[in-house]
């Protein structure tokens, strides 16, 4: 190599760095993809928040729904609420999933803000939760028919998130299930 | 760097809005070296949801479960590995500060060695040459670094 | 109207830059002597600027000036005095404009103790620090401005400084480390006005190496007192996150410590020329990427502040043409072919090149470490943390691996030495140490432990090595005394500097491998013992601060039945924000601290979950940063800087204006 070429190295190596570090500005580090993608959605063994019925996975599973990770100390939560209530009009299939709460404020909150809701899981304890890879509330995930997780959405849903990521996946999964 | 904490609002909301638990906890172990295992594990399990803080430091309540959790384990006796493997099987590569060996991550763990081995071999080569005296150098050679002397001087 | 006279300041403050960056470098080319004296004029005017807007920053914090963004968002009328003078800089915006106001200090600095600077070399040099200048004041007035006005919707009060942020440490670490990131900057626009005027030479890296000296020692006492207030603010007792933040002061700092050596061979034998510039422009850049890393939000740290990608972007581009612009000067003017100077396999150079590589591996490493998250979500690669496990397991290795040439280097002679010389000279070190390694290890009680062995015969080695060397360059004195009177601050410089590493190495490795810590849950009048010292919990009571209400526990240590000292840890909640904080007690001392923190009340028996630690030889790890700073201070009273103060003041200068029409 000749002597002069040698010394333009460290102008490549930070040429570099920096369409790297150019890239890192438009991600979002904080945005972490669940590891279940593409994995069913674990079992469980828990009951109904309105009877105390027992619930297990194959009671929840069958059709694509959304499973929306809810809690009433969740403030998040609230805002979401009615958006998902809409949502439920309109015929998507929600489940809830009552994360680390307590049942009477958790009943309270459904009486006084609607249930959009078709079955509601409690999971006092979190187990679900972290089998799931809960971090916080609201979380909601996207199960297909087969009961196969097949995305994760982290914070409010509110019609943007529906209308761009969330309706579509959703619309996907539908096609993919009707056209066989 | 000006050591600004700005923890998100979120993660205070949240805060405030659970039952806050201590970061520091009495979780009692059978052994003392389950004691010393947990407290090595949840420094290298990160909080999924803080800015960048292990589970043993951070407040945030995912992070009391998965302390919880840890402590189960490892009372059930539970290897680290069967433990990490749990942990990652539910949040990803993320937790873990400690990075896995393996393809993807295979340049992280080699790299300061290549890069020690780089720097070693740029030196003996650096000393070889430098040992060289320019008089043992053929001609050609030689009217090639002066030539080349010069231009740097030139350059210069 | 005096934050909008601050604002007007720092425009000002910016126009000179402006100036600074152009006039004098035009003047430099175009061999125009009133241009290139313009320069030190300007410099001083932009420190005066600064300092008129800093001071109105200030003013704004102190009077309670709630209709000015900064201080609403981080400060409260509650808040001690000298809280509020911190508050300054504990926000984005403020701490940028400390930014620059240091940049002005040591930009003024350099145009006034340089004298001895041919005019065309300080026009050079200073015109580099204004392009520097004008990158930070533009990027504080354009996406950062600190003196934006909350008008209307003024608040009643301010939303306080985060708790964390209210202490002593935090008043001192941000300007100390401000002090070394940017001071790199000088030894920067040393390197680049001399790639400019194409003469790198032993009187380059005679000029630039105090001030890298003195910005390295500014660097070290930073970083040391962020990792103190680590301590003992945030309760955990841990001193080192390897959090990106702290690497990216780290960064620099390791850079800077092969720069200062590399800097040595340079000056004394006039070799490594290129290397050293590289060394320069990449110390700079890696404060330059530290900044960015901490402000753009491209990592997550606990500590970053609140970010905005057009800040970011702002930066990035800053960055690419200072960095970018720097290397393409370095590629197109650098020396490609290493003078010919000789020297031997065994000699002081060739230990100096073996710090640079360590030190630069080292770098390289943390870099890595530190960006690879990035690298791999931008590969689509998914999500990856790199935590303190990782950084552990490479770094002291790579420390390791040092010591044992750095207990040779300072014995070590220039251009050749022998190993039957070492073998004599080392021989007494030698076995000193390995006597050290296998005894000291033995008053602990307990295992005798490898790594703290390995340690003392690494610091041992490295002290000995030097005190041998000290021993010879005494001996022909007629007395000890007037011996070590005769040694140059420079030697005295290293040897303190070195002793200083070898105490943080042991502070370090000690207080990692000694370190006890119990959780436990305490009822008042309970007692639990660790380490030979029975800590008493008397009771907890309510106490009240200026700004905050708190829960404070008394606890007495004993030790042999003997009262030690009575500590008293407090559990506060920060009125105007609610934020909860713990507040460690510590009883410092040579050889251990006692640490007690308080978690949350347990049950309804008044119980506490209470952390207690034993740390050995914890203060050790900072004292060592200490005479690691010490002796970078030291070096700069030497006379050979001193002398050419004095002698060139007037000679100088002349030789600058005929220097500038050659």
């Amino acid at each position: 190599m000749a002597p002069r070429l040698k010394l333009f190295l460290p102008l490549v190596l930070f040429v570099v760095l920096a369409a790297f570090l150019f890239r890192g500005l438009s991600l979002d580090p904080t945005a972490l993809p669940s590891a279940l993608i593409d994995r069913p959605l674990p079992d469980f063994q828990l009951t109904e928040l309105a009877d105390d019925r027992p619930l297990t996975r194959a009671d929840v599973i069958g059709e694509a729904a959304l499973f929306n990770v809810w809690a009433t100390w969740c403030i998040s939560c609230r805002v979401e609420h009615p958006y998902l209530q809409q949502l439920a009009d309109r015929g998507v299939p929600i489940y809830g999933i009552n994360y680390k709460d307590e049942d009477a404020a958790a009943r309270r909150w459904l009486r006084d803000l609607g249930n959009p809701y078709r079955a509601n899981i409690v999971d006092r304890e979190g187990t679900l939760g972290v089998d799931l890879g809960v971090y916080g509330a609201p979380e909601t995930y996207l199960v297909d028919a087969a009961g196969v997780i097949r995305y994760r959405h982290v914070g409010v849903i509110d019609e943007r998130v529906w209308r761009d990521t969330l309706e579509p996946l959703w619309r996907e999964i539908l096609a993919l299930e009707n056209s066989p | 760097m000006n050591r600004l904490l700005t923890a998100t609002l979120a993660f205070w909301m949240l805060l405030l809005a659970l039952p806050v638990a201590a970061v520091i906890e009495t979780y009692e172990f059978s052994e003392p070296e389950l004691e010393q295992r947990y407290r090595e594990l949840s420094q290298e399990l990160r909080c999924p949801k803080c800015q960048n803080q292990n589970i043993a430091d951070s407040n945030a309540p995912i992070s009391q479960d998965l302390r919880r959790l840890l402590h189960q384990q490892l009372e059930a006796g539970a290897s680290d590995q069967e433990i990490l493997a749990f942990m990652v099987a539910r949040y990803g590569e993320f937790v873990r500060y400690r990075p896995a060996f393996n393809a993807a991550t295979a340049v992280l763990w080699l790299a300061p060695v290549l890069l020690l081995l780089a720097g070693g071999m740029g030196l003996l080569l650096l000393l070889r040459g430098r040992k060289q005296s320019p008089s043992s150098l053929d001609s050609d050679e030689q009217a090639r670094l002066t030539a080349l002397l010069q231009s740097a001087e030139k350059d210069a | 109207m005096i934050p909008e006279f601050g604002h007007f300041a720092l425009i000002l403050a910016l126009c000179l830059s402006v100036l600074l960056c152009t006039v004098p470098l035009w003047g430099a080319w175009r061999g125009n002597a009133t241009a290139m004296a313009l320069a030190p004029n300007l410099a001083i005017g932009i420190l005066v600027f600064s300092a008129i807007s800093f001071a109105c920053l200030t003013w704004a914090f102190m009077q309670d000036d709630f209709s000015v963004e900064v201080v609403a968002n981080n400060s409260n009328s509650l808040l001690p005095w000298y809280y509020k003078f911190s508050a300054v800089w504990g926000n984005h915006e403020g701490s940028l404009l400390l930014w620059i106001l240091v940049l002005a200090l040591w930009t003024c600095a350099v145009a006034i103790f340089s004298p001895q600077l041919p005019l065309l070399m300080l026009s050079r040099v200073l015109a580099v620090m204004g392009f520097v200048g004008v990158g930070f004041m533009a990027f504080s007035l354009f996406t950062s401005n600190p003196f934006a006005r909350l008008l209307p919707g003024t608040p009643l009060d301010g939303q306080d400084l985060n708790p964390l942020l209210q202490d002593f440490g935090l008043i001192i670490h941000p300007p100390l480390l401000y002090m070394g990131y940017v001071g790199f900057s000088v030894a920067f626009a040393f390197a680049i006005a001399a790639l400019l005027g194409g003469r790198l030479d032993a009187a380059w890296a005679r000029w630039s190496r105090p001030w890298t000296n003195v910005a390295w020692a500014f660097l070290t006492l930073g970083i040391m007192l962020g990792s103190w207030w680590a301590y003992y603010e945030l309760g955990w007792g841990g001193w080192w996150f390897w959090d990106p933040v702290e690497n990216a002061s780290f960064m620099p700092w390791l850079a800077g410590t092969a720069l200062v050596h590399s800097l040595a061979a340079t000056e004394k034998r006039g070799l490594f020329k290129s290397w050293t510039v590289l060394l320069a422009i990449f110390a700079f850049s890696l404060s330059l990427l530290g900044t960015f890393l901490v402000r753009s939000g491209v990592l997550t740290s606990v500590h970053a502040f609140a970010t905005d990608p057009a800040r970011g972007l702002f930066i990035l581009v800053f960055l690419g043409i200072v960095v970018g612009g720097s290397l393409i000067l370095y590629a197109l003017r650098a020396p490609a072919v290493s003078s010919r100077v000789g020297f031997a396999w065994l000699s002081r150079e060739s230990l100096l090149l073996v710090n640079n590589v360590v030190f630069l591996v080292a770098t390289l490493t943390v870099l890595f470490g530190t960006l690879f998250p990035l690298l791999m979500d931008a590969l689509g690669q998914g999500k990856y943390s790199v935590g303190p496990p990782y950084f552990n397991a490479v770094f002291v290795p790579l420390m390791a691996l040092l010591m044992p040439f750095m207990g040779i280097g300072p014995l070590s002679r220039w251009k050749q030495d022998s190993a039957s010389r070492w073998r004599a000279e080392l021989l007494l070190p030698a076995i000193a140490t390995a006597v050290c390694a296998l005894t000291l290890p033995l008053l602990h009680d307990g295992d005798y432990n490898l790594w703290v062995a390995l340690a003392i015969l690494l610091a041992g080695w490295v002290v000995f090595g030097m005190l041998r060397d000290l021993a010879n360059r005494v001996r022909n004195a007629s007395s000890l005394a007037a011996g070590l009177r005769r040694l140059a601050p420079s030697y005295w410089g290293m040897f303190v500097a070195h002793v200083g590493f070898a105490v943080t190495v042991i502070g370090v490795v000690v207080t990692s491998q000694f370190n006890i810590e119990h959780d436990l849950k305490m009822t008042p009048g309970t007692s639990d013992t660790l380490a030979g010292y029975e800590f008493r919990f008397l009771d907890v009571r309510g106490v009240r601060g200026p700004n905050y209400v708190a829960d404070e526990a008394r606890f007495i240590v004993y030790r042999d039945g003997r009262e030690v000292v009575r500590l008293a840890p407090q559990k506060r909640r920060y009125l105007a924000s609610g934020d909860v904080m713990t507040e460690a007690a510590i009883d410092d001392g040579l050889f251990r601290d006692l640490f007690i923190a308080m978690g949350e009340p347990v049950g309804s028996d008044g119980a506490w979950a209470i952390r207690l630690h034993y740390k050995p030889f914890v203060r050790w790890m900072w004292a060592g940063s200490v005479l690691m700073a010490l002796g970078a201070f030291v070096t700069v009273a030497d006379k050979r800087y001193r002398r050419q103060r004095s002698a060139a003041r007037d000679a100088l200068r002349q030789g600058g204006v005929s220097g500038a029409q050659a």
